[in-house]
Formats: structure tokens, C-alpha cells, sequence
């Protein structure tokens, strides 16, 4: 049958995983600090899927199943703030919220 | 199969970057959504049709959705584009990537040192994980529902607009 | 009785505590009843002890007391033990009778200052402190009684620490003198080292047997024991303290710096004369500098506008006398004019403190005159001191001590020429300086009214003293005269007699030259002071007069050249060495931290990718470390 080495798996989890992580440092945009924290439940949940398939067991599944309910009800909540944080900076420069520093 | 998997990894690979180099929003956007569905594929050749299936309808459905609504909303244009081409200077993404390649040599590292025998994938199916998750994982199930509850009424309460402020002004 | 010895310089120290502790709660007559009596107490003990030593003298003509063992370690044991003798007893007696009569006078003279017990306390902590010096058997007990006598001194010189120039005097006096006791603690250290032992009776037998005369480790030790006296008792060239130091108020002037604190250097030199004979150069340097210090202050004592200025510069003078003494070996007569002077000193700053008293503070004697008519009995009791420090013939006890010293200054073996020429040209300058005094504050016209007459607590102390200037010499005769030699007798049996080489024939012509000497000062201040006023005034404004008169006025000029050889180069010298490099450590360590503070406050900036930055790094790290592990 198919035989998939786990670690390529999880190799991929992690090269997208890194991607993601780059992209949150990287851009000044909220939208795509989101967009790049997405990437890296996204990668996470496939670490997860990938060892509980070589186990043949359901939690793997069960687990990115909570990983997407949280990352639904994060979204929701994150692109809220988005909005309200367009009202306030009139931009979307991530940047700009720095009040708190020094 | 595994060429399946190979390439829709790939794919997921090359999407990915291209979310992250992209400076239109909405382009960005639909990348992500492509290495989602990439993504999907490769859980259905790990034999996980139902996480399949969820990954599609759920977060290239509908959290993917919600992003481009919102983009929609704050009605970015070309003259963003152009502000995130200015923030994207090579100084700004060497620090980041060079941190990621760091992060991601060490995984491969680990990986590379327990080396397994590879498994031949199993489907387990839906009616496995719904047995699973109404069983042991009964409270995580009903935790998450709250969680979803309060992700609701935070999402309605911060969205809200306030009688005393205008749409383009005013104090949160 | 002479059990009782201890109590003698105990009970000062009982008066300076009770003052210390309680002295503000006290009203001002319990405050003078401790002050005084405590002192009064001592006197008392000391003429008992005294009676008791001369009618029935101890073996060996000493009595030792032990209180208790002051320190026991690796051998070193001394005690605080008490040794009495001829010399400790003499000063002793002076110490107490004197300084009785002194306190009696403050308390009335300090009546109306809002530091009366505060006074009181210091001057009974320096009576303790100087009867612990005399009596000290060993010599760390008798450093602890120097360095007290030296602390009193600093306190009562700035009794008045609200006006910055008595601090500074104070502080002045502190230093200069401190000099001295470093030099002095050098030499014990010398003497511990080479020696083993501090006690003073063993020191001298081991240091006569040990050591040959001349060579260096006695010479090192005496010249160092005579650094210490000699900035105690302000000789050259530590001398600047003291005529500073009449910035306090005038008993202190009187009981400090010219009974008893100044003679401690006189003390100590008597006390370890057997370690001095072993060191004849330093002897002949001890004669030559009393020598030269007599002559110093006496001429400027002649310039001097401040009464107690004068006094001071006599002090220095005539203690130049005693070390004169000591260094042509004439120990018994270098203490019989310690004790006649301390009485007619003591008088005279008596005298003087009266004279400002009643004056409210006026110090420039130009501005007094005419003051036999307003204040009698301190008129007389004055003229009769001033007659005792110019060694009137006969009728002053001065008269016998000084000539005693001349006498043997000529004729003992240590002796010279030189050093009794300097003595007469001394002693004309002491007759011309005093009756100068007394003939501008006494005589002629009234500059200022007197507003305030002494009362009987200030008058009998003068009446006393006044008695004993007189008649304090009759106990020693000299042999053309009579030959009594009670006193001499008396401290032959602690100090060894000294010999004088030349005959009768000469001292029968010295003694002439003496007493023309003295009278021809008198006869001369009468005329340039009283007769002709102006004369003196007009020979003072001549260009070398006045170029004297300014050099004279200065002490020599000593003021300004140590100001330029020592103090300018401390100042500078702690100036460029402000910011040194042991400072850095210091503001380094300050530096730092605000370097630190800059650097890391940049971390805080607000921006949210900066703080996810620093969690991926942080997570890269953690992870490394357990891979690497």
C-alpha cells in the first residue's frame, strides 16, 4: 500500500509552519499577520492529523478539530478588532499601535 | 497516492510563499485558500477523509470567507498594494526569515534523527472520530462549543458600532 | 589614702557622664554643683594623697594602682594601672587645684551661655583625660589620655561652633596637633617593637639596658616621643595652633592652653628622660628648639593687639623655657616652672577673661585703658601675675623658677652660652610684652566702660592663684640665696639631679644680669607704652619697622608658609584627584546602568511584530538547547 515516512509529514507541517511564522514577522498589515497566524494553526493541525495517522487512531483528527473551532472563533473575534482598529488608526499599519512603549 | 501527496505538498509549499510575498490583499487571499485546499488533499491521502472534508468547508469555506469580507469592508485598494510593496524592503524580511530558517533546520533536525519505518495510512473514517469525539473527548467537545459562544458574543460586541460615533470617527 | 587614688581622675569622668547624659535637664546650679564639684572633689583627693605620699612616702618612692587588665593578647597585657610619683603627684596637684579654681570661675563666667552643661561636661571630660595622661603607667594608657586632652581641646576651642572661624580653629588646632601625635604614635610603635612592652618603668630599664647611648633606635623613638610633644605643647615648628585657638571661650584658654594641656609635652619628655639621655642629639635638639621657640613667640608677642593673643604667645614662650630645661637636663627645674607658671598664667587668663567679660567680648586691648580704677581687685591680681611671668625679683614665685632655668641653662653640663643668651634676650622680651599689656588695658585713658563686675565666684579663683604667684617659689631657693631646696628634694626622687659645673662667683653675676634684665624690660615698656606712647607708634610706621611689625604680628610668617609648602599642595592634590580612577568604579557602576537602561528600554517599543520577534527567538533557543542537549 502507501507508505508515507511520517517525517515528510511532518516536514511539510513545518516548512509551513516556518512560512507562517515569517509571514507574522514579516508584514506590517494586520490583515496578513492573520492571514500568516492562519498559515500556522493550518500547519499545526497537520502535524496532528499526520501522528495520529501513522497511530490509526482518531485523535490526531479529533485534535485538529479543536484546532479549527478555536481558529474560527479566533478569526471571527481577530477580524472584529481589525475593523475597530481601521476606526481608530485609520490604517492598517500594525505599527501604529505602539502606545505602549518606553 | 504518495505522488498525490508529494505534489500536493508542493502546491501547499508554493502557495504558502506566494501568500506571504503577495501585496494585494485579495490575491494573498486566494493563495491562502489554494494551499488550504492542498492541504485538504494531503489529509485525504493520509486517510482522514472527514478532517478532509472539514478543512475544505470550514476554513477555506468559511474563516477564508470571512477574511475577504472583511477586505471588502475596509475597501483596500491599489494604493494599499503599493504602501506594502514600500514596508516589504529586503531589511525587513532578511531578520524574519533568517529566524524561520533557523526554526524550521532545527525541526527538520529532530525529524531527521528518528528516522521510523513508514506506515501504510489507515482511512479512519468519520464514524471512528464521532465515536472518539462524543466518548472520551465528550468535555473537550462541549468546551469548544462555549469557546465558539464567546468567540461569538466578542465578535458582536467589538464589531458593534456606537451610537455616538460616526463610521469614520470617533473613540472604541 | 593612697588607695584612693583612683578616684581622682574617676571623678571628672563621673561629672562628664552625669553632664553628658542629663546635662539639659539639669537647672544651672545642679549643673555647676557636678561641674565644679566633681573637680573640687579631685583637688580635695589629691592634696590628701599628696599629705599622705610626702609624710610617709611608699618603697621606691612610687605607688602603683592596677583598676583592671585592659588588653591580654599575644603577650601585650597592659592594664589600666595608675602610677604615682614625684612627677605625676606635682602635676597632679597642679592639675586639680588649678583646675578647680579655673571651673569655680566658669561657673561664673559661662553663667549666662545656653551650653553651660555642654562646657561643663567637655572641661570635666579634659581634667579626666589629663590626670589619666599623668597617672598612666603605660604608655598606651597615657596615648589614650593624650588623644582625649587633644579631643577636649578641639571640642572647647569650637565651643562655640555657631561662628565658622572658631571651627575653624578648632579644627586648626586638631590637625596641627595631630601631626604631632602621629609622630608620637610612631615612636610607640618603635618602642613596643623593639622593646616588648609599654610599660613605662620596664621600658626605661630595658631601654638603658638594651640600647647604647647615641645610636639610631633611641634617637629614632626620642625624636619621634619629641614630635608628639612638641605639637602638644605648640613648640616650633607646630606652634601655629595655639594662638588660633584663643577663639574659645577664656577659661578654656586658661585650664587648656596654659596650665595643663600644653605642659603635656613637657610631661611626657620628663616621664621617659632615661630613653632621651640615651639620645643626645635629640636632647641638644630639645634645648635648641625651646631655645628658638621663646624667642620666636616672645617677639611677636610684642605686636600683638588681642589681650589673649598675647597670653598665647607668652605660653608658647615660656614653655620654650621648660623644654629649654629639659634639654640641658634640669628636669626638677623645668617642673617647677611648670608650676609656677600654670598659676600665674592661669591668672592672667583669669584676669583677662574678666576684663572681656565685663567689656562684652572686646579682645583689642587699644580699646580698653584706664581699667586699675573700674576693676581693682583684678587690677592688683594681674599686676602680680604679669609681675611672676616677668620674674620681678624676689617677690614672685616666676622669679625663681625662670632663674633656675638660666642658671642651669649656663652651667649644667648640657648647657651653653647660646642657650642662656637666648634665654636673657627672652626674658627682656617677656618683661617688655607683659608690662606693655598691662600698662595700654590698665593704665592711661578709658577707652571702654566696664558693664559688668566680676562677682566672688570670679574674684576668689583670682585671689588664690594671686596668692600663690607669690609664694609658690619660697620652696626652692637657689643656693646663693638660701639654698631650700624642698621642691628639687622632693622630685629627686623620681627625676635624676643635675649638676652645675660653674661656681657660685657666676651665678651671683648671672643672677644680676637677670634682674637688670627683667627691671630694664619693665623700665622700657613704661617707656615706649606709658611715657611716650607715640614713640613706639612712630618706629612702627618706618618702613622696616612696619615690615618687622607685620612679620612680627604673623608669628613669623609660619601661617602663610605652611599655607604654601603644605596646604595649597593637599587642596591640589585633592582636586586633580577628585575624579580618579577608583571614582570610576563608582560612577562606572552608575554609567553602566544607565547604558543599560538606554539599550534595553529600545526593546520596549510597543510594536506588536517586535514582541513576536522576540517569542520566536526565544522559542528557537529553548528548542536548541534540548536538541543540542
Amino acid at each position: 500500500m502507501i507508505s508515507i515516512p511520517m517525517e515528510y509529514g511532518l516536514t511539510l507541517a513545518g516548512i509551513l509552519f516556518a512560512f507562517g511564522l515569517a509571514g507574522v514577522l514579516m508584514r506590517r498589515n494586520v490583515i496578513f499577520i492573520l492571514m500568516s497566524i492562519e498559515i500556522m494553526l493550518n500547519a499545526a493541525g497537520l502535524a496532528f492529523v499526520v501522528a495520529g495517522s501513522k497511530w490509526h487512531q482518531a485523535d490526531g483528527q479529533i485534535m485538529f478539530i479543536f484546532i479549527l473551532t478555536m481558529a474560527a472563533a479566533e478569526v471571527s473575534v481577530g477580524l472584529a478588532l481589525v475593523l475597530r482598529f481601521y476606526h481608530r488608526f485609520k490604517t492598517l499599519d500594525a505599527d501604529e499601535a505602539s502606545r505602549m512603549r518606553g | 497516492m504518495e505522488t498525490l501527496f508529494y505534489i500536493s505538498s508542493v502546491i501547499a509549499v508554493i502557495a504558502t510563499f506566494m501568500v506571504m510575498v503577495k501585496k494585494n490583499v485579495v490575491h494573498a487571499l486566494l493563495y491562502l485558500v489554494v494551499s488550504l485546499l492542498a492541504v485538504a488533499l494531503v489529509f485525504f491521502v493520509l486517510g482522514a477523509p472527514f478532517i478532509a472534508a472539514l478543512e475544505i468547508i470550514i476554513y477555506a469555506g468559511a474563516i477564508m470567507v470571512l477574511f475577504v469580507f472583511v477586505v471588502m469592508m475596509l475597501n483596500l485598494g491599489s494604493k494599499d498594494a503599493e504602501r506594502e510593496s514600500e514596508w516589504l524592503t529586503a531589511e525587513t524580511w532578511a531578520g524574519p526569515v533568517i529566524l524561520a530558517a533557523v526554526l524550521l533546520g532545527e525541526v527538520i533536525f529532530i525529524l531527521l534523527h528518528r528516522t521510523g519505518p513508514p506506515f501504510s495510512p489507515e482511512i479512519v473514517g468519520s464514524r471512528q472520530v464521532g465515536v472518539a469525539l462524543l466518548g472520551p473527548y465528550l468535555l473537550g467537545v462541549e468546551l469548544s462549543s462555549i469557546l465558539l459562544l464567546a468567540g461569538l458574543a466578542g465578535a458582536y460586541h467589538i464589531g458593534r458600532h456606537f451610537e455616538d460615533e460616526g463610521r469614520g470617527g470617533g473613540r472604541p | 589614702m593612697l588607695e584612693l587614688l583612683w578616684l581622682i581622675p574617676c571623678l571628672p569622668f563621673a561629672g562628664f557622664l552625669v553632664l553628658a547624659l542629663a546635662g539639659k535637664r539639669l537647672e544651672g546650679r545642679a549643673v555647676a554643683l557636678v561641674g565644679v564639684g566633681s573637680v573640687a572633689l579631685s583637688a580635695i583627693l589629691s592634696v590628701m594623697v599628696a599629705v599622705d605620699f610626702m609624710s610617709a612616702p611608699p618603697p621606691g618612692h612610687f605607688y602603683t594602682q592596677t583598676l583592671w587588665q585592659w588588653l591580654d593578647v599575644a603577650g601585650f597585657s597592659p592594664g589600666i594601672t595608675f602610677y604615682l610619683d614625684a612627677l605625676s603627684l606635682v602635676m597632679m596637684l597642679v592639675v586639680t587645684v588649678v583646675g578647680f579654681l579655673i571651673h569655680l570661675y566658669s561657673s561664673e563666667f559661662m553663667e549666662e551661655d545656653e551650653g553651660y552643661s555642654r562646657f561643663f561636661a567637655y572641661m570635666n571630660l579634659f581634667v579626666g583625660s589629663m590626670l589619666v595622661l599623668l597617672l598612666a603607667q603605660n604608655l598606651l594608657l597615657f596615648y589614650l589620655g593624650w588623644e582625649g586632652v587633644g579631643l577636649c581641646s578641639y571640642l572647647l576651642i569650637g565651643f562655640w561652633y555657631k561662628d565658622p572661624k572658631n571651627g575653624y580653629a578648632a579644627r586648626k588646632a586638631f590637625v596641627v596637633t595631630r601631626v604631632g601625635d602621629a609622630a608620637m604614635a610612631v615612636g610607640l610603635f618603635l618602642l613596643y617593637n623593639n622593646l616588648g612592652t609599654l610599660q613605662i618603668q620596664e621600658l626605661m630599664e630595658k631601654a638603658h639596658q638594651s640600647w647604647s647611648p647615641g645610636s639610631l633606635l633611641p634617637v629614632a623613638a626620642a625624636a619621634l616621643i619629641l614630635g608628639g610633644a612638641v605639637g602638644k605643647s605648640a613648640q616650633l615648628p607646630l606652634q601655629t595652633w595655639l594662638p588660633d585657638a584663643m577663639a574659645g571661650p577664656t577659661p578654656v584658654s586658661a585650664l587648656i592652653h596654659a596650665a595643663t594641656m600644653v605642659t603635656a609635652g613637657v610631661y611626657i619628655i620628663a616621664r621617659t628622660h632615661i630613653l632621651f639621655e640615651l639620645a643626645p642629639p635629640v636632647l641638644a635638639a630639645v634645648a635648641v628648639i625651646g631655645a628658638l621657640t621663646l624667642l620666636l613667640s616672645g617677639f611677636s608677642a610684642i605686636t600683638q593687639k588681642d589681650i589673649k593673643r598675647v597670653l598665647a604667645y607668652s605660653t608658647i614662650s615660656q614653655i620654650g623655657y621648660m623644654f629649654l630645661a629639659l634639654g640641658v637636663g634640669a628636669w626638677s627645674a623645668a617642673i617647677f616652672h611648670f608650676m609656677t607658671h600654670a598659676f600665674f598664667k592661669a591668672l592672667l587668663f583669669l584676669g583677662a577673661g574678666v576684663i572681656i567679660h565685663g567689656l562684652h567680648h572686646e579682645h583689642d586691648m587699644f580699646k580698653m585703658g584706664g581699667l586699675r580704677r573700674q576693676l581693682p581687685v583684678t587690677f592688683w591680681t594681674f599686676l602680680i601675675a604679669s609681675a611672676s611671668l616677668s620674674a620681678i625679683p624676689l617677690v614672685t614665685a616666676g622669679f625663681f623658677s625662670k632663674d633656675q632655668i638660666l642658671w642651669l641653662a649656663w652651667s649644667s653640663g648640657r648647657g651653653s652660652k647660646w642657650l642662656w643668651a637666648a634665654g636673657i634676650v627672652g626674658a627682656l622680651l617677656t618683661s617688655l610684652y607683659t608690662f606693655r599689656m598691662v600698662f595700654i588695658t590698665f593704665f592711661g585713658e578709658a577707652h571702654s566702660e566696664v558693664s559688668k563686675k566680676p562677682g566672688t565666684r570670679m574674684l576668689i579663683p583670682l585671689v588664690v592663684l594671686a596668692f600663690l604667684s607669690v609664694t609658690g617659689g619660697y620652696i626652692e631657693l637657689p643656693a646663693i640665696m638660701g639654698n631650700v631646696t624642698i621642691f628639687s628634694g622632693f622630685m629627686h626622687t623620681a627625676l635624676p639631679p643635675v649638676k652645675p659645673l660653674s661656681g657660685e662667683h657666676m651665678e651671683w653675676i648671672l643672677e644680676i644680669i637677670a634682674v637688670v634684665v627683667s627691671l630694664g624690660g619693665v623700665f622700657f615698656a613704661w617707656l615706649f607704652f606709658l611715657w611716650m606712647p607715640g614713640l613706639s607708634a612712630r618706629l612702627a610706621r618706618t618702613s622696616p619697622g612696619m615690615l618687622l611689625h607685620r612679620f612680627w604680628f604673623s608669628g613669623w610668617a609660619f601661617d602663610w608658609l605652611y599655607g604654601v609648602l603644605l596646604v595649597r599642595p593637599f587642596i591640589w592634590l585633592a582636586r586633580i584627584n577628585k575624579d580618579d580612577f577608583i571614582d570610576l568604579i563608582y560612577t562606572g557602576i552608575a554609567w553602566y546602568n544607565q547604558a543599560m537602561n538606554s539599550i534595553l528600554s529600545l526593546t520596549q517599543n510597543g510594536k506588536v511584530r517586535f514582541y513576536a520577534m522576540g517569542i520566536a527567538l526565544g522559542a528557537i533557543i529553548t528548542i536548541a538547547i534540548a536538541v543540542l542537549r
